[in-house]
């Protein structure tokens, strides 16, 4: 039996992941995986990237204990691993900045990407103006307008944004888009996706760069506590930055780890995005993986209240974790996200994103039942900034 | 022998290259696109390339993208275009029905259910544009056992190593892919796609007839790549664009149809 870090075997977690894509993207996703295990043992590329993450994006986060909401739950410790704080305002940046750097050690002179909330378009539009490439964001006209101020940061940044018009106008009809400018264009243009999604090897790469996370939460709370967390929670769209977090602890069996989903308005209605809780299996956007489908295999429309989780797949990495049983996945629901916001941002002065709200309400259901000496830590992966407009009109205020 | 391999034969025979007509089943309804099946075949079609409307179509440009959207709209779902091609087939029983669909579409249904209910409706052949070579050990072996045969892509970026693996695994032909891009009418025929004609076909070397697609709208385009080494040409979006610029008047639409296709019918014969 292989350790669970040595996946994926051949391209696969198991029986998910692979490389389903049209015959013209193959040579690219081969050069680039080539490109990829090269720059990962060399250590000028390592040194590059270490430096940019300290410099540029501010690492390391902090890892912050969160003593308030501790204290009102009664339980478990609750700690925050602080990627709002990274540059940009979401874990994203450690993800773009890799591959960034990749893009241009390759020769790309030109950088596409998708997003759905923005961050990722953000995150990308600031790594390629800081290391001089260009970026071309795509989006969604329905995210646009949920998100009108990231699309502003991005052209502030330089990059250009593209409407997409099509299917739903959200992240996913982004990617197909995305997709379709790369085939065309695959010669001289570096994709950059911003989620453990997709054909091989993205979701390695995006792992890898997003592992990070998981690293420093390792050695910080060894510092702190002197042993490792009992609990790891982290919310899943596509599943960055929870990867990022479980993936150097795959390995230790004691670390029991949620990867937490939009459940949306309720599962039971159909207006979610749980892909792993809700979905079933099928081949999406180049990967095998849970998906949410109808009965023909069309993919469906998927709603949460977080444009960041708004998105009907998931990274073949989760699937396979849920798989074997060594990560669960759990469902949170707009309104429980929500109030997850408004309290933390009351009790510990720290303004959530909607993505990362789901996390913590699924953290704020379990700690009080769990013992005093148990450690939970919750990944905040972006900060809630661009979401309080959003807060606002639930709450029926004017601003 | 099933009917793709019959046909390609009898058409060399005659020194005459494959017009193989595609459209999105269900554009804009069922019932139409039975009478537009008729009006292709009429024009001249050798073969019929028919595809399953799905939701995310990654290889599709502007034009087949709203087909599919169309065809979504009507209602129309995969196990009811399979049984259109059998009534198709009842009338036409010389020309090939192949089916074109993305991968979920054949993994929801089960590879077992899917090609046998392929070869129970008398379809010939299947491309699916997102499953290349290395994931596709198991759909081969399935239709395999149907007899159905498995049309794999080429793109210009294949190297000449997987090109004879491609080759190799696809069975009534290959499908090179012209151009770096998505679906789509295109104005002009490039060299890259010529050389990468030449290229495919020097490889291929007559195991296996070699089809082409993608940008492929104009009768002077099917001369040239004919001329170059394919044995057949792969029209879809220009189809497609006529039966969407005449949507409300049918007769129109038809007869345009009909006429567009007799133009590029004439283009495969060689008559020198």
């Amino acid at each position: 039996m292989p350790k669970l870090s040595e996946y994926p075997i051949d391209g696969k977690y198991g029986r998910f992941g692979g490389r389903y894509v049209p015959e013209t993207l193959i040579a690219a996703l081969m050069e680039l995986e080539e490109a990829y295990l090269l720059a990962k043992e060399d250590k000028r590329f390592q040194r590059q990237l270490r430096y940019y993450l300290s410099e540029f994006a501010g690492r390391p986060t902090p890892l912050y204990y969160a003593k308030n909401l501790t204290k009102k739950l009664g339980g478990a410790k609750i700690y925050l691993k602080r990627e709002d704080l990274a540059h940009g305002g979401a874990h994203k940046i450690n993800n773009t900045i890799g591959q960034t750097l990749l893009a241009k050690r390759m020769g790309k002179k030109r950088v596409i990407a998708e997003t759905g909330a923005g961050q990722h378009g953000v995150a990308t539009a600031m790594a390629c103006a800081a290391l001089g490439l260009r970026a071309e964001i795509y989006m969604g006209s329905e995210d646009m307008k949920r998100q009108r101020l990231n699309v502003f940061r991005m052209e502030l940044l330089g990059a250009k944004v593209h409407p997409v018009e099509l299917g739903s106008k959200t992240l996913k009809d982004a990617i197909n888009e995305a997709l379709r400018d790369w085939v065309t264009n695959v010669q001289t243009t570096y994709y950059l996706i911003g989620s453990v999604v997709g054909p091989h090897p993205y979701p390695m790469i995006v792992r890898d760069f997003q592992s990070i996370i998981g690293r420093e939460i390792r050695k910080q709370i060894l510092e702190k506590e002197g042993r490792l967390p009992d609990v790891l929670i982290a919310c899943v769209g596509g599943g960055s930055n929870a990867i990022g977090a479980f993936y150097p602890f795959l390995d230790d069996p004691d670390v029991e780890m949620y990867g937490v989903e939009a459940a949306g308005e309720g599962i039971e209605t159909g207006r979610h995005a749980a892909s792993l809780c809700a979905g079933s299996e099928g081949i999406f956007h180049g990967m095998r993986t849970y998906i949410l489908q109808d009965d023909d295999g069309q993919i469906m429309t998927t709603h949460s209240i977080s444009a960041g989780l708004d998105y009907p797949g998931v990274g073949p990495e989760h699937a396979f974790l849920k798989e074997i049983g060594r990560a669960k996945y759990v469902a949170v629901t707009d309104m429980d996200a929500v109030n997850a916001f408004l309290e933390l941002s009351r009790s510990e002065g720290i303004i959530p994103a909607l993505e990362p709200s789901h996390a913590l309400a699924y953290a704020m259901k379990i700690a009080p039942n769990m013992s005093r000496d148990d450690i939970i830590v919750v990944t905040l992966s972006g900060r809630g900034d661009k979401d309080v407009e959003v807060i606002a009109k639930c709450l029926g205020v004017r601003i | 022998m099933r009917l793709i391999e019959e046909k390609f034969r009898n058409l060399k025979k005659r020194s005459e290259g494959a017009l193989i007509g595609f459209i999105i089943c269900g554009d804009p309804t069922l019932s139409y696109t039975l009478a537009i099946v008729h009006a292709l075949i009429e024009g001249g079609i050798d073969m019929l390339e028919l595809g399953i409307p799905f939701s995310d179509p990654i290889v599709d440009g502007p034009v087949i993208q709203r087909a599919t959207l169309r065809a979504l709209k009507a209602g129309v779902r995969p196990s009811k275009v399979l049984d259109l091609a059998r009534r198709i087939h009842i009338m036409h029983p010389n020309i090939p029905i192949i089916i074109l669909t993305y991968y979920n579409i054949i993994f929801r249904m089960g590879l077992e259910n899917f090609f046998n209910n392929v070869r129970e409706n008398k379809i010939d052949g299947v491309i699916v544009p997102d499953m290349p070579i290395e994931e596709s050990s198991e759909y081969r072996a399935v239709a395999d056992r149907y007899d159905v045969a498995t049309i794999f892509l080429a793109a210009p970026s294949t190297s000449d190593e997987r090109l004879e693996k491609i080759i190799e695994y696809s069975s009534g032909f290959t499908y090179l892919v012209s151009v770096f891009g998505v679906t789509g009418a295109r104005e002009r025929l490039r060299k890259e796609s010529i050389n990468f004609i030449r290229r495919a076909s020097s490889i291929s070397n007559g195991r296996i007839p070699i089809a082409v697609g993608f940008g492929i709208s104009k009768p002077s385009h099917i001369r040239a790549i004919i001329d170059n080494g394919a044995d057949g040409a792969i029209v879809g979006s220009k189809i497609i664009q006529i039966i969407e610029g005449n949507i409300n008047n049918d007769i129109e639409m038809l007869s345009k149809l009909k006429k567009y296709v007799r133009i590029l019918k004439k283009s495969t014969i060689n008559d020198k």
